[in-house]
Order: C-alpha cells, then structure tokens, then sequence
C-alpha cells in the first residue's frame, strides 16, 4: 500500500507536518487491553457504584422496566452502525423508524408535528424558547420556578450567551402548581412565551387550560416541558400548548449516570418551519413506492450555516429508536396500564405522608420525614440497602425539609413500606 | 441487470407497513407483574379534566409483531458492519462490541445520576479517566464532557471563549470561519450571540495567513479552524495562524471532527489551539446509531478552565465528588454530567489500543485515505494537490462534461454495495467527492471500492444516462426528495 502512495514508511505519511506542530513524545496511556481485562475494569468500577439498592429516585430520572426487545432491536448492527441517513435508498429502516417515532410523540403529545428528537430534555427548553422568540420576534421568557431545576440552569446558560432575557415566576406554596396570580403580573408584550412543566418538578399536574389562556391573551406562546414521559399514558395531553419539548428517558432508556438520554421537540403545523433538528418525511421512489427522506433541511445548519433555525446536527436516533421499541410493546392499552401502576405506587407510598402541597400527582411527589431532617432519613434508608428520595434544600432553599419521592412499576410494595416506616 | 455487481447480489425483503397500519384493536405485546398495592382511581387521585380517554390511534400490535417489524424495517439499513461507509468527516469506523457489553453492565446502566456521591464512584472515576486520557490525547490542560455532541460541544467552546473574554473586559464581536467549514461552526457562533466573518480559503483550500492578518482586529473573539481541515489538509501554517490571532487577542477554537488524523501523532494543545471539541462518536468509535446519541467532549488550556460548564469533577481524601461551586462558569449545559454511557464506551475504545495503539490506528486511517486517493487519482480530479491526511477529496468536474455529478456517482455506488461518500462538502470544492475509509478497513475492502468507483467512472464515458438514474439494485429506487420537501408529511395519519 506504501508502494501505492508512493511513500517509503509510515512515517512519511505525516512528514509534510510543521516540525512545531509535531507529537515529540508517546501518548501517555497504558498499553491495550484485552477485552477480558476490559470487561473486567468496567465490572470493577461498576462494583463502586450502587448495587441491588431499591431507589426511590425520580426528579427527570425514572426508574422502568426495559422490556428485553428494546436493546434486542438497537443492537442490530444495521441500527447501530449507521450513519445519519442522508442516502435514503439504503437507510429506509431508519427512516421509517424515525418517521413512527414522529407520529408517536404527536400521538402521545397531542400536538401536529415533531421533530427525530433532541439531545434530551434539559437542552430542548432553550431550543424550545429560541423557537418561541422567532415565532414573536420577541426576546423574554417567563419560566416556572417550579421547572425541573437543572432544565433551568441549561436555559439560563443559553440565554445569557445569546443576549435574551429569562425571568421566573414563583408556585403556588399550597398547591405546588405555578402561581397563576404571579404569572398574570409578569406577562406583556415582549413575552415570547411562557415555559412550565406537567407534571412539574413536584410531580404535580399543572393546569395547561388556564396557562395558555393567560399566555395567549399577551400575544405569548405556551412551551410545555415533561421529564416523565410515562405520565402521557394516563394525563391529559398539553393539547392547549404552541410547543411542547421533554425527555424520554423513561422509554426503556437506562439512567446510565444521566445519559445518553433522548429529548422531543412537537408544534403545530403551522410552526413545523421554526423547528429544530432533523424531520423524517414522507414521498415516494421512481417506482412509485412509498418512501421516507429526511426533509425541511433548509432549516438546518448544513444548508442554511448562519441562517439556520438551530446549530443541532445530531439527534438521538438510536435512543428513540429504543424508546419507539418500547411504545410498540406497550402500545395503547399497556401504556395506560403502566401509567396506572404507577400512579397507584407512588399514591401508596405517599398516603399517610406529611405532603406539603395539595396538587394532584402522577408517580412522584413531595414529603417531609417526621422527626428527620431528609438527610437522616436517606441514611436510615441507604442501611436497609434503599435510596431514598432527593432532598429538596439543594434546589429549593424553601423546601430544606423535604424530599421529592417516586415510586414506579417497579418499585415493591415491601420497599414502599419500608421507606414509609422511615418517614413517618 | 447482471445479478452480481460490485460486492452484491440483490437477496429478498420483507415488504413491512408501518406500526399503525399492522395495528389491530386489542392486540398487546407487554407484560406487567400484577399489581401488589390498591389500584387508585386515576379521576379520582387527578381530576377527571386531567385523564386522558385514550392514546388516539396508538399502535395496537403483538410481541411477534414488533420484533418482526423493527427487524424487516433494519434490513433495509447499510451499516458499518456490512461494509466501507465512508463518509468524509464523519469517520465512521468499527465500533467494538465489548464497549456496547460494558455499558449494559448493571452497575452502570442502572446509576441514578442523584444516587449519592459515595455509591457513585465507579461512574465518577471512569468520568476522570477519559478526562484525563482525553487532555493527554488533546494536548489539553482540562477537560469537560458534558456536551451532548459535536455541535454541542462547538456551543460550549464558544461560550468558554466568549466567558473568558468578558472576564478580560471585552467579549468581542465576530467569530472568524473559514469558507470551508463544516456549518455547525456558523451557526454556532450565531446562537453563541456572536457574527460571523467568513475567511476565504486560498488555491490549496488552506488558510491564507495574509487574508487572516488583514482580517483579524480586535473585533474578533475566535476563529473556529477544523484541523486536518475538511479538504483532509492539514494546515501547515497553523502555528503561524495561531500566532496571528493570539497577538491580536483573539481565542483560536479548533473543530475536532478530524481529530482522527492527529490522535498519538500532533496534539491541538502543541500548535496553538486554545479550545477543542472532540466528536467521541467519531474519533472514539462510539456508534453512530442512524443518527445519535453522540458525545462532544471539549478540551482548554489552563486559561479558559474556570470557565468550563458546572459541575466539575475533583477528588479530595481519595473520594470524587461534583464540585458546583464554580462562581466563572458558563453555568451548565446539559442536565446531569453528560451522555454518560457514551463516555464509557469511549473509554474502552481507548483502553483496548492504549498510548501506541491510537498512534497505529491513526497512521492505517492516513494509509487507507492516501492510498484510496493514489488508486482513484487517475479517474477522479483530485481537488487540491497537497497531501491528503485522514480523507482524500475530488471534485467532479471530468464526469460533469457527461452530465454526471457527485450525486449520480453516489447513488451508483450504492448499485455496487457501498456507502456513498460524503456529497458536495465541502462547498468550496466543484462538486466535491469526500472520502475518509478510516483505519478500519482491509486492503481487499479498499480494492473493491476503488474498482467500483473506476467501473463507474467508465460507466459515465459509456453511458452516462443509466449512471444519472441510479440506484438500481436497493429495494427502493432514487427517492423524490424535492416533493417531500415541497408537501411536507412528517406523520402518519388515519
């Protein structure tokens, strides 16, 4: 092959480098590692992490069962080992994947159109506010306090940096749901639009209705935000909502530490050319059949460079494929189910529970531990091998006495009681 | 039509419907354990407003079913591992099985990324091994990971270097790209809240240090430069390029889309780069999987470190911990600490070579590119005469007299069993032909593609109008991708 290229050795193939530019050194790292002893590093590192512990974690992060098929399906190398599918002739598995997992997140969402996904959740709220500000051509958020705090911090960092204008507005310390009173206040005429969360962080349903009402009346669009997909089994849809972006972590995505996860962006149609990201589209070959390309790419960066409606190049292709697995097997009735199961956990685990807010929620909720701080209850918890909730004074300086709980589909009735003998 | 071409012969598939239309009242594919606590009356515990009738038309299908469509649907797919992808800029190399293996494995699959910090070790060191391997692959004194991906990590850098400007009492202006660029870099700056001056490469498809001299002032904040640059040149001013933007204060951002050509070989941090993304699903061989997830690590040098995004990992009495108090920061930009089980499966590609084993794999992927373009050099015009690094790049102008273009070609290729290249990128180059193979392929691979693309050549002399129509032997023909555009349907319905 040297011969071929006309070179002498290998090391010719980078001798036209300046000298400067060299690597005068070897790369300081062990020498390769078979895959026994790779396999046996991770095993051993994963041994430091949490093992057999029951969890009560929610917060943007759930813990559901994987059914086996979604990682049967995303391991075919024809899934995982492709590209961005540009060629359409030879990536119409993708493709049409893409386009199912479209019409599942409308279906699910209640809104006309949606994009191949987002990096995830946190990082879909400002696409979702940049989105909002192209609609108005205006340039301030008001975003729910009560927004998963994290989403938050992601917002205000892409804010900052592209001179628009994030201001919060509080909740409601009865019910837990935005203070309706305190966003009327702050809603004029240079509101783009208006972000909450259903369920919020608290795991409380909002009430959309009245938010998008309010919201519409100043000339603002409503962006609704969810971390927890399965509640879209059982909740009302934000059919009321302009834009509607969220995480999909709990379609048998694993919390993998908080990642790779895969977030969704949906509109009506009537915005369809402001969305961001990649959308897989509907047309037929030269015979006649029907066939799937990706579509509207004037949007996007490749194409339109300065001008694009968002730098995003990458979606979540393989975890919305997990995630569009994962609808399919549940389908209609087993999402309903599944919603079912999860409300009536997390109502078990909270009855009885000194619950500061009266909204209604789906599978995670808000509780103070009696006679604990909700450090010392964790710690009672961990040494019956159970993580307990998240306590709430990192987030929320008001709510130090609190944790947020969640129970799923998975979480056994004898934890559940367990945790309940901890807090009361 | 012969029945063998190139590395294929057209085999049968499964004509499949989509999930709604194989939907059936009734049918159901899970399985729930039953319920151990009281059902609740979801009106009740909600609010009958806030329940929901049904999930209209949401697929109604059986366990057979669903692994029957998803398996139809991927045997339409080409992936790497049925053979050459090779995409320019997009190094689409083998992505080993073991990484996907130790990703699943419990421990880290199933940590919550609020689990507490003591029962988080293991995901915490792993973190600070690929930042520590990823600084010494970069030349870089720090290192983040939590950008989900390449434009993301485009996004992050950007920030850092307008944080640190602003810390020096200006942000600037302008962000320098270069004509060649991939359009992240330009659409990056924009939402980073900054313009764009475009840098017009010279006759080699290099940086002109003359032009950027005459265009670097104390406006300009960065320049973003992707090295190799996407014409798979490496910039060999680039210390001078450097120096340049530095004496006027300017930040000097580097696109590490091509970090395949470097890896053991130059370090960005030794020519001059301040602030580097790096694609771990390119470089560090984790799955493409049609289109994501990706991870888009950034490395700095010292200066811009205060900057980077909250929270950053230390180590105190021998135990990680998440530091968020970090009062410099851009603040943060993804939730958690980043696409986690990418950044496993990245640590293991780079476990599995170690320090010499990268250094091989970089000069097999210089090998293979150098070695595709002295094959194809006589039939395809070569677009810039300097030496090629990890991809070589053609333009089209000898097929365009015969009313061929890069499209066509591509699509051909595809008649011969091969992923196309990478179609008219970079825009400076007529009709550009991007190839990167990769450090991944054999010699026999190589030869079969090259003999695809010379048959082809010599189809477009003979018979240029069967090239224009193709594909041929894909189950679908050429897709009308104007009407899609035109009269978008981006769902199914009813």
């Amino acid at each position: 092959m040297l011969d071929a290229c006309g070179l002498k050795s290998l090391d010719d193939l980078y001798s036209h480098l300046p000298a400067e530019a060299l690597f005068p050194r070897s790369l300081d790292i062990p020498a390769g590692k078979s895959e026994y002893e790779i396999s046996d590093y991770f095993k051993q590192q994963a041994a430091k992490n949490a093992n057999g512990y029951a969890s009560f974690l929610g917060a943007g992060v759930y813990a559901h069962y994987r059914p086996v098929l979604c990682d049967v399906v995303v391991s075919r190398g024809e899934f995982l080992t492709s590209y961005t599918p540009y060629q359409a002739e030879i990536a119409q598995g993708t493709l049409t994947t893409i386009f199912e997992f479209q019409t599942m997140v409308c279906q699910l969402t209640g809104m006309e159109v949606a994009n191949a996904s987002m990096y995830d959740g946190s990082t879909a709220v400002p696409e979702a506010a940049m989105m909002a500000a192209r609609v108005t051509g205006r340039h301030k958020f008001l975003v729910a306090s009560n927004l998963h705090p994290e989403y938050r911090e992601v917002l205000d960092t892409a804010a900052r940096n592209a001179q628009l204008h994030v201001e919060p507005f509080g909740y409601d310390s009865k019910t837990g749901t935005i203070d309706i009173a305190g966003l009327e206040s702050k809603l004029d005429k240079d509101i783009a639009c208006v972000i909450l969360q259903s369920p919020n962080f608290f795991g409380i349903v909002e009430n959309i209705k009245q938010a998008s009402e309010l919201a519409h009346k100043h000339g603002a669009l409503l962006v609704v935000v969810f971390s927890e997909a399965v509640s879209l089994g059982l909740v009302e849809p934000p059919r009321d909502a302009d834009i509607v972006v969220g995480e999909l972590q709990s379609f048998a995505i694993s919390p993998s530490y908080g990642g790779p996860f895969a977030g969704i962006i949906a509109t009506k149609e009537k915005y369809m050319r402001q969305i961001p990201g990649r959308l897989v589209g509907e047309t037929k070959d030269a015979d006649g059949n029907r066939a799937f390309c990706l579509t509207l790419s004037t949007r996007e960066q490749h194409i339109r460079r300065e001008k694009a409606t968002s730098n995003i190049c990458t979606n979540q292709a393989l975890i919305a494929l997990m995630a569009t697995v994962f609808m399919s097997v549940y389908g209609k009735q087993g999402l309903r189910e599944l919603a079912e199961q999860n409300l009536a956990k997390a109502h078990y685990l909270a009855k009885g529970l000194d619950l500061p807010f009266s909204g209604p929620f789906f599978n995670e909720f808000v509780a103070r531990p009696k006679g604990r701080t909700p450090e010392e209850a964790n710690a009672a918890l961990l040494e019956k091998k159970i993580i307990g909730g998240l306590p709430l004074g990192r987030f929320f300086p008001e709510l130090k006495d609190s944790l947020l709980l969640c129970a799923t589909e998975m979480s056994k009735r004898a934890d559940i009681d367990a945790v309940k003998e901890v807090l009361l | 039509m012969p029945k063998t071409l190139g590395k294929i012969r057209p085999h049968l598939t499964q004509n499949e419907s989509l999930l709604f239309e194989l939907s059936h009242p009734g049918k159901t594919g899970y399985q729930l354990p039953e319920l151990d606590v009281p059902a609740v009356d979801a009106a009740e515990a909600l609010g009958g407003e806030n329940v929901r009738t049904e999930i209209e038309h949401f697929p109604e299908v059986s366990e057979v079913e669903v692994i029957r469509h998803f398996t139809r649907l991927s045997t339409w797919n080409y992936g790497i591992d049925l053979g050459l992808f090779p995409l320019g800029s997009c190094t689409m190399k083998y992505n080993p099985r073991i990484n996907e293996a130790v990703a699943r494995i419990e421990g880290l699959a199933w940590a919550h990324p609020y689990q507490p910090e003591s029962l988080s070790q293991g995901a915490m060191e792993i973190a600070a091994v690929l930042e520590q391997y990823l600084g010494e692959i970069f030349g870089m004194d720090a290192v983040t990971l939590q950008p989900a991906a390449g434009a993301h990590g485009e996004y992050t850098g950007i920030m850092l270097v307008r944080a640190y400007l602003e810390s020096q009492g200006n942000p600037r202006k302008k962000v320098l790209v270069p004509d060649s660029a991939h359009g992240t870099n330009p659409a990056t700056a924009i939402i980073a809240g900054y313009e764009v001056a475009t840098l017009k490469s010279n006759e080699q498809g290099m940086i002109d240090p003359a032009v950027l001299e005459a265009a670097v002032d104390d406006t300009v904040a960065a320049m973003m430069i992707t090295n190799p640059n996407t014409v798979g040149v490496f910039e060999e001013n680039i210390v001078k390029i450097a120096g340049i933007l530095h004496a006027k204060g300017a930040q000097v951002y580097m696109d590490g889309a091509n970090l395949n050509a470097l890896v053991g070989v130059a370090r960005p941090g030794d020519f001059g780069i301040d602030v580097l993304h790096s694609n771990l699903h390119k470089t560090f061989s984790t799955p493409h999987g049609g289109g994501g997830p990706g991870a888009g690590a950034v490395g700095v040098k010292s200066h811009l470190e205060p900057f980077l995004p909250t929270p950053r990992l230390r180590q105190a009495n021998g135990q990680w911990t998440w530091d968020y108090n970090c009062p410099q920061s851009i603040g943060r930009v993804r939730a958690y600490y980043g696409n986690f089980g990418v950044l496993v499966r990245a640590l293991a590609y780079i476990m599995a070579h170690g320090g010499p084993g990268l250094r091989n794999a970089t000069l097999d992927a210089l090998l293979n590119a150098n070695y595709l373009r002295a094959k194809l050099a006589p039939y395809f015009q070569i677009a810039y005469n300097a030496p090629s690094m990890h991809e070589c790049v053609f333009e089209d102008t000898r097929q365009e007299s015969k009313g061929v273009r890069t499209g066509d070609i591509a699509k051909r290729l595809i008649d011969y069993g091969f992923h196309p290249y990478t179609v008219s990128f970079p825009m400076i180059v007529h009709g550009a032909l991007m190839i990167e193979p990769t450090e991944t392929e054999s010699k026999q691979e190589l030869d079969a593609f090259c003999e695809s693309l010379i048959a082809i050549a010599n189809e477009i002399d003979t018979d240029p109008e069967m090239v224009k129509h193709a594909p041929y032997m894909t189950r679908t023909s050429r897709v009308d991708e104007v009407t899609a555009a035109r009269k978008p349907i981006v769902r199914w319905k009813p």
